[in-house]
């Protein structure tokens, strides 16, 4: 019997060489053993920008980015708890300077040794300005950003952050500009990934061919068209690959992938079109998974504009959060890959991240009476009719403005009440955003970064923050956010966040809508796959065979 | 001849720089594309600043026009937002969508030309109504239904092809997408044929080639095809840049990573580069496919001179 076991791993390292498909199927229950060696594919999207740590924006190229890079801390795929990854530990008596210690034995996966000085140099590169990293802002909140990233167009004076130095060979500092007791969460996003000499040495090879630190490496890469991954035998981390690999194949169209899926010439597919949604449960059974992300649809406003931003337009807005049947919607035209929302925040956070169902109350169950009541006191809709406007290039976002509309108009027994107003290209929609040309409420969704409270707050209603594209502001709420970054206890800090979703709650700042899903599909061949809180497939625990 | 080919190659540029300016304009019009560049939040200014900069759109329209064609003429196509040169983009995808098209236009001409000869020789007979109805069918459904449910039925649900094609796109991967692509043209190359042979059935020469007692075959092959073709040549040959461009439809549906997608990314990004590079690309192929078409003229019918 031992010599058929030979045979077997022979087979199976032969078909890692062919990339091909499954082996081991044969003996054992399916375990680790057999299914190690196969390599999966997987549907992907070509990333828009360049492929660096701190100029990933979107879920394409943040996915490779969480295969072949681990940071300081990792987000745990069940729960999105944030845990130590590379660090030892970080530790700070003051909520604004922080020791951070590297653990020893990581090594990049062409052999170079990750050490403080991989942090700190990725951390400059990633804030100077002359590199024009889309992600800059993460390092906003490390001292000196001002002078290496001058946000008022100024010239640049230092291409560093003073705020960070150097210690030992394991070792650095960090010096905040304000109190932010969560900092050391925030470290498990990709922007704050170390990098290797060969990144400075010659960039543009590195490019072609990334080089990182996680289970991944990157074997072949034709941009456009297909980046083969396969698993890094040295990887020194506890999450190791359990497949001997992915390709990632983009594909032009979401549905093409899906009927590829069908066909059995695709293994995994993370993005179901929505217009499959109806067959998805025939064509897969218990292959499709459905399960809650940290996005959440709203409604933004204008506030730059008076009409929406004099006394009593709250009656107004909350009038039509009630008017919007959030139940009928995810049910009919998303299929339940959302559920309608009752706070401002996503359920993947948990009670103790600060997900609080029902915060919303009232103002987001609908009510057409009450609905038309708020309305009629709060003086009515601005010029009688609401424009929803919203971008047509993708998405189904068409589909669920009308439905919304229609609700309310419904609601409101006026056929005019509102309608929908879509723009061309998304580029186009965010334009129009940014120049404060929106007359009315317009489509507002938010990925979080990082599975914390603050991320789904601060970046979106402090006053002039990053994406506060509405410009709601409030002193009381500000306030309540500096707190909570002040607050060492996360128990506390979760608490006065929640203290300051209220008050946007009270002045229905933004209107929640529901919180989206991750969907994704897979073939026969594959077992364990499930998806993380930011609806990315969890690779390296996918099991082929 | 010289001369003809050379004034048609000087009233080229006058086109060419009109066609480029106008797409460029067009493309402008949309209004600043780094909005898009960082999702749903906005770039900080400085970095938004930095990238205007770093792609020219911090310069008035005209001198980005200027600058834009001088490039051009060193070869410089400038660069995607991904941070890959175009003309990288384009060594990848043009190779992909001229196979497509090349497989195309064998299907227009070989599957085209047989069934216009062999309906136009047999006009109100069973065959030709029926290749009609089929032609009218083909033309009427959009060719998104047909790929969409060619891919259904021999991807899925036969097995005969892979719905997607690889990365590679090889030929004989292309058939199907091909077929697609062609479809209506297809049908027109028919009805083209079928209406010039019907007509020319008639004339003189043909009935003199008979009388004569030449062989039927060499009747058709050397007298009435030839002259009837003039006007199929002539819809082929613009139809070179018009499927080229026109397969941004068959290449979203059948996976191609050609002109079509490249095109397409370009459009949703608003990336001026790539949609000014390979329309500029496009204009330059459909010239020279007309000139192409015209010189043939000359050896269909050899009483056409260019002086």
């Amino acid at each position: 019997m031992r010599g058929a076991t030979h045979a077997k791993w022979a087979a199976c390292a032969a078909a890692v060489v062919l990339a091909a498909a499954a082996c081991g199927g044969g003996g054992g229950d399916g375990g680790s053993g057999g299914g190690s060696g196969g390599v999966l594919s997987s549907s992907w999207g070509d990333p828009q920008n360049p492929l660096e740590p701190a100029n990933t924006n979107e879920v394409q190229g943040g996915k490779v980015l969480d295969m072949i890079f681990r940071g300081l801390k990792k987000y745990d795929p069940e729960t999105g708890e944030a845990q130590n990854m590379l660090a030892e530990k970080i530790e700070t008596s003051d909520s604004q300077n922080f020791t951070v210690t590297v653990k020893d034995g990581w090594t990049f996966s062409n052999g170079e040794k990750v050490t403080a000085q991989s942090f700190v140099d990725a951390w400059n590169y990633g804030a100077s300005l002359k590199n024009n990293q889309r992600n800059a802002y993460f390092f906003a909140y490390i001292d000196g950003y001002d002078k290496a990233h001058p946000e008022d167009g100024g010239k640049q004076s230092a291409d560093t952050l003073s705020g960070l130095k150097v210690t030992g060979p394991l070792t650095f500092t960090v010096r905040l500009s304000q109190k932010f007791s969560t900092f050391p969460d925030t470290l498990g996003y990709p922007a704050f990934a170390p990098l290797p000499k060969a990144f400075f040495d010659d960039h543009d090879a590195w490019l072609k061919k990334p080089v990182g630190n996680g289970p991944y490496q990157v074997d072949n890469y034709t941009r456009g068209s297909q980046m083969s991954l396969r698993k890094w035998d040295d990887y020194p981390g506890p999450d190791k690959a359990q497949n001997g690999g992915v390709d990632l194949k983009v594909y032009t169209d979401n549905n093409t992938a899906y009927t590829d899926l069908i066909a059995g010439n695709l293994d995994l597919v993370d993005d179901v079109p929505a217009s499959q949604l109806k067959n998805v449960k025939n064509d897969l059974g218990d292959r499709y998974i459905n399960t809650p992300a940290g996005i959440i649809q709203t409604l933004a406003f204008p506030f730059y504009d008076n009409d929406w931003n004099k006394p009593g337009s709250e009656k107004v807005r909350k009038g039509l959060s009630m008017a919007i049947d959030r139940k009928q919607i995810t049910d009919t035209i998303f299929q339940n890959t959302r559920t309608p929302a009752t706070d401002w925040t996503s359920p993947v956070l948990g009670k103790d991240g600060g997900y609080k169902p029902g915060l919303c109350g009232d103002a987001c169950e609908y009510n057409a009476d009450e609905a038309k009541k708020l309305v009629k006191e709060g003086g009515g809709l601005p010029g009688g009719q609401v424009k929803i406007t919203y971008n047509a290039d993708t998405g189904s976002h068409k589909q669920w403005v009308d439905a919304v509309c229609n609700s309310i108009n419904n609601a409101l027994d006026n056929d005019r009440a509102c309608a929908g107003n879509p723009v061309g290209t998304f580029a186009d929609f965010r334009n129009q955003i940014t120049d404060q040309k929106m007359s009315g409420p317009f489509r507002a969704g938010w990925q979080m970064d990082y599975p914390l409270i603050q991320n789904f707050l601060q970046p979106l209603y402090y006053t002039n923050a990053s994406s506060n594209d509405g410009k709601w502001s409030s002193k009381k709420f500000d306030d309540l956010v500096d707190q909570a970054n002040a607050e060492t206890d996360t128990a506390k800090a979760v608490g006065l966040f929640q203290q300051a979703e209220e008050v946007l709650r009270d002045d229905m700042g933004a209107i929640p809508l529901w919180y989206q899903n991750g969907s994704a599909g897979y073939s026969d061949r594959l077992s364990n796959v499930k998806l993380n809180p930011f609806s990315v497939p969890v690779y390296n625990e996918i099991k082929v065979g | 001849m010289g001369r003809y080919v050379v004034r048609r190659l000087l009233q080229m540029i006058p086109v060419f720089i009109g066609a480029t300016l106008l797409i460029f304009l067009m493309v402008n019009v949309m209004g600043d594309p780094i909005a898009g560049l960082c999702g749903d939040r906005e770039c900080d200014p400085a970095t938004a600043a930095q990238l205007r900069h770093e792609f020219g759109l911090d310069q008035p329209v005209w001198r980005q026009y200027v600058t834009y064609m001088g490039n051009v003429f060193t070869g410089d196509f400038g660069t995607a937002f991904n941070g890959q040169p175009v003309t990288e983009l384009m060594g990848t995808a043009f190779p992909v969508t001229i196979r497509l098209t090349i497989v195309a236009i064998l299907f227009e001409i070989i599957v085209g030309i047989i069934l216009g000869v062999v309906t136009g020789l047999r006009r109100g007979r069973p065959v030709d109504t029926g290749v009609l109805l089929l032609t009218l069918v083909v033309i009427s459904v959009p060719t998104f239904v047909t790929g969409l449910l060619l891919q259904l039925l021999l991807g899925v649900k036969w097995g005969w092809i892979d719905p997607a094609v690889s990365s590679e796109a090889a030929f004989g991967e292309l058939i199907v997408p091909g077929l697609v692509l062609a479809s209506v043209s297809l049908a027109y190359v028919t009805r083209l044929t079928r209406t010039s042979i019907a007509e020319n059935r008639r004339s003189d020469y043909v009935r003199t080639a008979i009388a004569k007692g030449l062989p039927r075959h060499r009747v058709i092959t050397r007298h009435l095809l030839r002259n009837s073709l003039i006007p199929v040549v002539t819809f082929i040959g613009t139809d070179i840049g018009a499927l080229m461009g026109g397969a941004i439809v068959t290449e979203r549906i059948f996976n191609i990573h050609g002109v079509g997608y490249q095109l397409y990314q370009g459009i949703l990004r608003q990336n001026t580069q790539t949609v000014v590079g390979f329309v500029t690309v496009l204009v330059l192929v459909f010239l020279v496919a007309n000139l192409v078409v015209d010189l043939l003229y000359a050896v269909l019918d050899p009483r056409i001179r260019y002086a």
